[in-house]
């Protein structure tokens, strides 16, 4: 069917640049359909990985995503695979629209073989290579120098003048004042690197909130002379219209851009918050009834005439049972084997997944347990 | 042929941006200044400014910047001025280096050096006289090796260089300009030492010296003043750190019965401690004739002065000293 034309007017804030991004954008029935269902999956999956949690199913760090789907979803429909894309702790639903499954990146949580990385990761941890997806690191900010590298390694391999694949690091408004950013920006810019610096800022650090962590507010002209944009992070669409603004500037060689996407996020910010003592449950409600992503891009779709209000209860109603029946299959993998515990330490080749090195010996807690490569002690 | 370690780095680095063009160098002052010790002359010239390149002076930043390339299987060569600067990066080369294999289950290797010259210099004092050899060798994924020779590091650099995994290596200030034969295979470009194998400097019967780096010079010194006191020692260069080559360790230990290790790192935690452990742990323990020695860096901030800096390092006289109680010769005294 024919596109759309939808109105993005107030949707952005420019710094240091002398274009911006469209006010306006066209999108198809399929394009607007495929990213509801995608954050809707989204949305049920980090549900479903509260639930889990709370039925003691998945252990240790746990970081949802829900109220921020907006801004994965429009990332990932301006940039294609060729562009890497690196997140923090974060990182379920870039990890499941990278390549991955529900099943996957449940079976993660679950610490089982099926799991995305074999039950070896867990929560901040989940990898795809040939999807050009780096993580899922745990370390709040250290993504950003390696988002750099990637960006630095697109342009070392494209002929010079050609346009480059893009990387973008995502990183929280509680990282943005570390100085390592600083110091991957100095160099992107420096070297005019095709790299995103990508603010979610969902206005707290942890339980910090941003009045209380940051000297300013404005993260989008935190690159000094590095120009920026602000967009509205809960409008999928203008997300997608300024990441395709954004993008196209880094690709063609002009160097570094940063981005603020101004999003929220529902839960705390891990399980053991409840998300209250530093911000109070009207916020939250406020949010949800007048800025939900969700709520946003259903809206776009009934207006356009995309979906009736009967076929999206439909569609929700055939995604919560997929995420379901995908949760279900999570369950019936196996625990990693103990065999695996000694796997991955070192890599034989660059080849991903190809069988690891071993090490001659990896001592364990008793010493005649060890691991020995040619099966007995020296 | 004299080759200076200096020059035997130099080529070894050389020969691999030659041989694979996703090898590269970045770091404080390897371009233009042709690096701050020299390492990197003459490879600007030869290779421009894409692959040997100056950076600011911001560790995290490029530590972090480079693995990120080596994410996306370039082979990054990372220069730290000195590794004490390394501890500005040590977030990055340990969690988002060497644990991103295991992490990612296989998914995602990170083939980079990282290397400078580690341990003291001379009248540097304490923020710039610190052996890392005990910290990144305690780390599962990481390779950690430590040349002595000319030989040693250029066979180590480039089997660093071509590893797929993250190489630590800690080359030594003291030793850049001491020149070493080498042989004819050492000078060839296919010239590869594994990591993970000790070298056995000297054959022995009475002692074995166990070191690396620069205080192996230390040990072989000691074993020549040793010969007139009629004490055969072996001295085993470790090379690696990380794998440690246990299977030398032990079997010199069953060998001699008695072990001396020598190292300029702190005495807590240190190399020699490790190797303490594994002959507390093996077979090895049932032939010592003696308790282990051990000559490490005294448990102080490195001082300026000259006198209080050498009391603070290993000397030849405590070499012999420690030998001489392990081998029962001074017992009685």
């Amino acid at each position: 069917g024919p596109a759309v034309v939808f109105d993005l007017s107030g949707s952005f804030q420019t710094h240091n640049l002398e274009t911006a991004p469209n006010e306006t954008t066209e999108c198809s029935k399929d394009e607007l359909w495929n990213m509801f269902e995608l954050m809707y999956t989204m949305r049920r999956m980090e549900i479903t990985c509260d639930n889990e949690y709370k039925a003691r199913n998945i252990r240790g760090f746990c970081h949802l995503y829900d109220g921020q789907e907006a801004v994965a979803t429009g990332i990932l429909q301006a940039l294609d695979e060729k562009d890497s894309y690196i997140t923090s702790y974060r990182c379920h639903c870039i990890a499941l629209a990278r390549g991955g499954s529900v099943k996957q990146v449940v079976a993660e949580l679950f610490g089982f073989e099926d799991g995305m990385t074999k039950g070896k990761g867990g929560s901040m941890h989940f990898y795809n290579k040939k999807h050009n997806f780096y993580g899922g690191q745990g370390i709040v900010g250290a993504q950003v120098p390696v988002g750099a590298g990637l960006a630095f390694a697109n342009k070392y391999n494209t002929p010079p003048g050609e346009r480059m694949p893009v990387a973008i690091g995502c990183y929280g408004d509680g990282a943005a004042n570390q100085g390592q950013i600083w110091e991957a920006a100095n160099m992107a810019s420096l070297w005019k690197l095709p790299m995103i610096f990508c603010i979610e800022n969902n206005q707290y650090g942890m339980g910090t909130s941003i009045d209380r962590h940051s000297s300013h507010s404005d993260y989008y002209k935190m690159g000094n002379h590095i120009p920026g944009v602000r967009i509205d992070g809960m409008n999928v669409l203008a997300v997608r219209e300024g990441m395709r603004f954004v993008k196209d500037y880094c690709a063609s060689g002009q160097g570094p851009m940063y981005v603020e996407m101004m999003t929220y996020r529902y839960h705390g910010h891990s399980m053991s918050d409840p998300g209250t003592t530093y911000r109070n449950r009207e916020e939250i409600a406020f949010t949800r009834s007048t800025r939900d992503p969700l709520e946003f891009v259903k809206k776009c779709l009934v207006d356009a005439e995309f979906a009736t209000p009967d076929e999206l209860k439909e569609a929700e109603k055939r995604i919560r049972k997929d995420v379901q029946q995908q949760v279900m299959e999570a369950k019936e993998s196996a625990k990693p084997s103990m065999d695996s515990l000694f796997e991955d330490i070192f890599a034989k080749d660059l080849v991903s997944r190809s069988g690891s090195e071993f090490p001659p010996h990896i001592r364990m807690p008793d010493y005649a347990k060890s691991f020995w490569i040619d099966g007995k002690p020296e | 042929t004299q080759v200076a370690v200096r020059e035997a780095i130099n080529a070894a680095i050389d020969e691999e941006m030659e041989r694979d063009e996703s090898v590269f160098i970045l770091g404080e002052e390897v371009a233009q200044y042709q690096g701050a010790y020299k390492v990197t002359k003459g490879l600007y010239e030869k290779y421009g400014d894409k692959r040997v390149i100056d950076t600011p002076i911001t560790e995290m930043g490029f530590t972090g910047l480079a693995i990120g390339a080596a994410y996306k299987d370039l082979r990054p060569i990372v220069e730290f001025m000195t590794m004490n600067f390394s501890m500005q990066a040590m977030d990055q080369v340990i969690n988002s280096a060497a644990k991103q294999y295991y992490m990612s289950a296989g998914d995602l290797a990170c083939p980079i050096v990282f290397r400078g010259p580690n341990g003291f210099s001379a009248g540097t004092a304490a923020q710039h006289s610190q052996c890392f050899g005990a910290w990144y060798s305690s780390v599962p994924g990481l390779k950690v090796v430590s040349p002595y020779s000319s030989e040693d590091a250029k066979g180590l650099m480039k089997a660093a260089i071509r590893d797929p995994n993250p190489v630590v290596v800690l080359e030594h200030e003291l030793m850049y300009g001491v020149s070493f034969p080498m042989s004819e295979e050492a000078m060839s470009k296919d010239f590869v030492i594994p990591i993970g194998q000790a070298k056995i400097e000297i054959a022995g019967s009475d002692v074995t010296l166990i070191s690396f780096s620069k205080t192996v010079g230390l040990c072989l010194e000691a074993a020549e003043a040793l010969k007139g006191e009629g004490i055969s020692a072996e001295v085993i260069n470790l090379r690696s750190l990380r794998p440690l080559d246990r299977k030398t360790i032990i079997a010199s230990a069953k060998k001699t019965g008695r072990v001396v290790c020598v190292e300029q790192g702190w005495p807590q935690c240190g190399i020699c401690s490790e190797i303490a452990a594994i002959l507390m742990e093996t077979d090895a323990f049932n032939y010592l004739d003696a308790p282990m020695e051990r000559v490490t860096g005294a448990d102080v901030p490195m001082p300026y002065a000259v006198d209080l800096e050498n009391a603070s390092l290993p000397q030849v006289e405590d070499v012999l000293a420690a030998v001489r109680r392990t081998t029962y010769r001074k017992l009685a005294a």
